[in-house]
């Protein structure tokens, strides 16, 4: 049956060897791995969720009066776009839970990718061969950002409409051309006419496209240029270790898409998120104060927020203060962030090609530079929710701002020297961190006295490491027997 | 049979111990019992989806419970996820591969070799360098002729548009209703957002109106006519990135913004005192008519609103 099935394929398009390689294609294994898959499922999940959505959302500014299931606003003049909203959440089957789980996925994938980037990062998984690799990466972050940001604003309720608002400054800002392209870009002076209609295009074709493009292409260079691993005993950068992609390695991925699948749906379901009911529609002269970016974008908010009101001006011109925090700042951060591989080479004169990881400890300034970094956008989302966190302290708003100005610097500096004095530490003692080297225990042997033992504690092992133990402990006995053995471990653990 | 198969450094001698331990996969080499155990978990997890699936169907007769359908939608990913990695971990035999990497780079002869099938196109077209620059222009020229049209027509020109307002001498304030405001409407600590008579909504006329006690005004530039009674109104856009100041501390007399907070001392020509705007709010200069309307002396005192590049050439 599978036979007649490749032989179909192979007459037309010699697929045979193909599949063979796929389906033996070796997969290094380590939970860490695990986290950029989560993004790419997350991005399947918005994919999926998204389209459903197009069905039944409007962008539209056009002013309509709500006449729906939902009481308190009935009667009220909202646009077209929030109108269709609420259809989607009060009469649309599946609608709401569908648009909390959207509105879920994109809050994790923002957050996966994140992560995944600091894996790369801590690991010195950009080195060469994977330089070109964590460039498309960094695009990818920034589109993720983006496209979560417009996103956010499609709903056109009271806590969106602000911040598109903020945005269009910003965008205004930007020295010599920004005026033209604030028009051209959102098609005229603030509120532009067809503003929700640019958006919607941008965050459901060309984001997106560009997103699946980009990160097609990043998948493309995993996939030919292998999985790097972590150190492991015979392990050099010319070998891979890890799992056949068929079949457990295919069932336990396959697993985690529907795993995360159902833990958004589970947060979607039991979790309210973005009911803009609540918020109401979006009206040009009310702002509440009360509003909150998504936690992605809170850094960006901190930032406008904390940067002091700078503005240059001369014959005639003037640099607005909006493109500061707005502009240069992240374009900073995130440029020596793309051209990371190359400072570090620059220093290391590293040219070597690297397909074995480094840890954390190993490395510490690399390390303690990582650390400060997320120190650095960790205090500024904390600047972003200012406002709440000075009325929770008791604080007003301009104490917590002066002292949110000096966190931002000290608190991140404090961060790297810890970060790096605490690796070179670990890497001089060569103590795991997590991992005890190993205990004492005693045990009352047969023969009536007491037997000391060495026992290594459980810590963070990967299969590979437990196999090869197992295997060592059967004495190198046949494979089935050492695998039978540790199946077993795993389920007592 | 596998070609890629490794034997590893284990060949060698070393103590690097077993690269490559493969069972016969797909070949169930568990104790029957443990593997009894797994297959019943398994069906145990596939039943659960099955149900929760039904479950679904029924919840959409009898209504639209966001609750009910979240829970159960994951209860019948979450059998199959459950499932599908019990599969893998318990029912398949763990295999680790140590293998060669493979092809690349793929070394001096290779990159020989590309390099020298590349060369006769190269040559070629070096030797026409006049004619391949001019590819390169004909390229170039359509794409610009082609894609400048349609970026110039995805807006129109900022032309003067964000120098105007829609204020102009002798305009009612009307608030947003449309209702035109008296002066005796305000008493001290109030205030107001209005708009020209006939512009409800106009943003980049948006302003608020607002009663202080007349002794303490200290506006700029003998400003304290445009504010009589202590009547003063300010544009309503923050000259920081343009969110509605909405925000009145009456005990100081500072108008806040909501976004980032920024301050403007009323008293004082609405000069920032705290927070990132750069600039005050332009004063809006009013006069109180016979029937005791307030009306526009004229627009704005400056450009109102953020900053951008060429704004100094404003009014
Ligand atoms: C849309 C967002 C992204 C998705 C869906 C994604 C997906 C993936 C996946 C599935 C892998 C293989 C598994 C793994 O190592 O985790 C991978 C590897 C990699 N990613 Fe990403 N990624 C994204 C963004 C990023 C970012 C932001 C960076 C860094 C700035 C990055 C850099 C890399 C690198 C260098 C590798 C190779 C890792 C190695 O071989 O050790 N990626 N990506
Ligand atoms: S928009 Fe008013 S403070 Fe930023």
């Amino acid at each position: 049956m599978t036979r007649k099935l490749f032989q179909w394929f192979d007459e037309r398009l010699g697929a045979a060897s193909f599949a063979r390689k796929t389906l033996r294609k070796v997969f290094p294994d380590h939970w860490s791995f695990l986290i950029g898959e989560i993004a790419l499922y997350s991005f399947i999940i918005l994919v999926i969720t998204g389209t459903f959505l197009t069905f039944y959302y409007v962008p539209s500014a056009t002013t309509v009066v709500y006449h729906g299931p939902y009481r308190p606003l009935d009667g009220q003049q909202m646009s077209e776009a929030f109108a269709s909203v609420m259809r989607i959440s009060f009469q649309v089957k599946l609608g709401l839970l569908f648009r909390q789980i959207h509105h879920w996925a994109a809050l994790v994938m923002v957050g996966a990718v994140a992560l995944h980037a600091a894996r790369v990062f801590f690991t010195g998984a950009f080195r060469k061969p994977r330089d070109l690799n964590w460039v498309l990466g960094v695009v990818l972050l920034t589109l993720t950002i983006g496209i979560g940001v417009f996103g956010y604003s499609l709903p056109d309720d009271l806590l969106s409409g602000t911040g598109l608002r903020v945005i269009y400054s910003i965008v205004l800002s930007i020295p010599v051309v920004g005026t033209w392209l604030a028009f051209l870009v959102f098609g005229g002076a603030y509120p532009p006419p067809d503003l929700l209609e640019r958006l919607f295009v941008l965050h459901v074709m060309i984001l997106p496209g560009a997103i699946a493009a980009v990160l097609g292409l990043h998948l493309a260079m995993v996939w030919r240029q292998k999985h790097s691993n972590y150190p492991g005993k015979g392990l050099n950068d010319g070998l891979i270790r890890g799992e056949r992609a068929w079949p457990r390695y295919a069932f336990k991925a396959t697993g985690l898409f529907v795993a995360v699948f159902a833990v958004l749906a589970l947060l979607a379901g039991v979790f309210q998120i973005n009911p803009v009911w609540v918020y109401g529609p979006y009206s040009g002269y009310i702002a509440s104060s009360g509003a909150q970016p998504d936690w992605y974008a809170g850094w960006l908010e901190g930032l406008v927020r904390l940067f002091p009101a700078w503005e240059f001006r001369g014959f005639g011109y003037e640099i607005a203060e909006p493109f500061f925090p707005g502009i240069l700042l992240p374009g900073v951060f995130f440029t020596i962030m793309g051209l990371w591989p190359w400072i570090e080479r620059r220093f290391t004169k590293d040219q070597r090609i690297h397909n074995v990881l480094q840890y954390p400890r190993e490395v510490p300034l690399r390390t303690a530079i990582g650390v400060g970094a997320i120190a650095v956008v960790v205090m500024l989302s904390i600047a972003g929710g200012s406002d709440v966190l000075a009325s929770y302290l008791g604080l007003n708003i301009e104490a917590a701002t002066k002292v949110m100005r000096a966190l931002v610097i000290v608190v991140p500096l404090l961060a790297f020297a810890v970060a790096y004095l605490i690796a070179r530490e670990l890497k001089q003692s060569g103590v795991h961190p997590v991992r005890r080297s190993s205990m004492l225990t005693v045990r009352r042997a047969p023969s009536g006295g007491f037997v000391y033992e060495e026992v290594e504690r459980g810590g963070f092992k990967s299969v590979e490491e437990r196999l090869e133990e197992a295997h060592e402990a059967a004495g190198g006995a046949a494979g089935g027997a050492a695998g039978g053995g540790t199946d077993l471990e795993e389920q007592h653990a | 049979m596998s070609d890629e198969q490794h034997e590893g450094p284990s060949g060698d001698g070393g103590p690097a111990g077993p690269t490559s331990v493969e069972g016969p996969v797909g070949e169930p080499s568990l104790p029957p019992e443990v593997e009894r155990r797994a297959a019943r978990w398994i069906g145990f997890a596939l039943a659960v989806s099955m149900l929760a699936a039904i479950g679904l169907f029924v919840s959409y007769v009898l209504g639209n419970q966001v609750q009910v359908q979240g829970v159960l939608l994951a209860l019948a990913l979450g059998g199959i996820a459950m499932a599908l990695i019990m599969w893998a971990k318990k029912l398949f035999v763990p295999e680790v591969v140590t293998e060669e990497r493979g092809d690349h780079p793929a070394g001096e002869r290779e990159l020989e070799a590309v390099a020298a099938a590349a060369a006769p196109g190269g040559e070629a077209i070096a030797r026409r360098p006049f004619l391949a620059r001019m590819l390169g222009g004909a390229a170039g020229l359509l794409g610009l002729s082609v894609l400048l049209p349609v970026v110039r027509s995805l807006g129109p020109s900022p032309g003067r548009s964000l120098f105007t307002t829609d204020w102009s001498r002798g305009a009612l304030l009307v608030d947003e209703f449309s209702r035109p405001l008296k002066a005796s409407d305000l008493e001290i600590g109030s205030v107001a957002t209005v708009f020209p008579q006939g512009f409800v909504g106009s943003e980049s006329s948006m302003a608020i109106v607002l009663r202080v006690p007349q002794g303490l005004l200290n506006l700029p530039d003998g400003r304290d006519a445009d504010a009589p009674d202590g009547v003063v109104c300010y544009s309503k856009l923050c000259t920081h990135a343009g969110c509605p100041v909405g925000l009145y501390e009456k005990l100081y007399y500072q108008l806040q913004c909501p976004c980032h907070f920024s301050a403007f001392d009323v008293l004082n020509g609405a000069e920032p005192v705290f927070g990132p705007a750069p600039r005050p709010l332009p004063q809006l200069p009013i006069e109180i008519d016979d029937a005791g309307y307030l009306r526009a002396k004229g627009g704005f005192t400056a450009t109102p609103g953020p900053g951008f590049w060429n704004r100094g050439s404003g009014p």
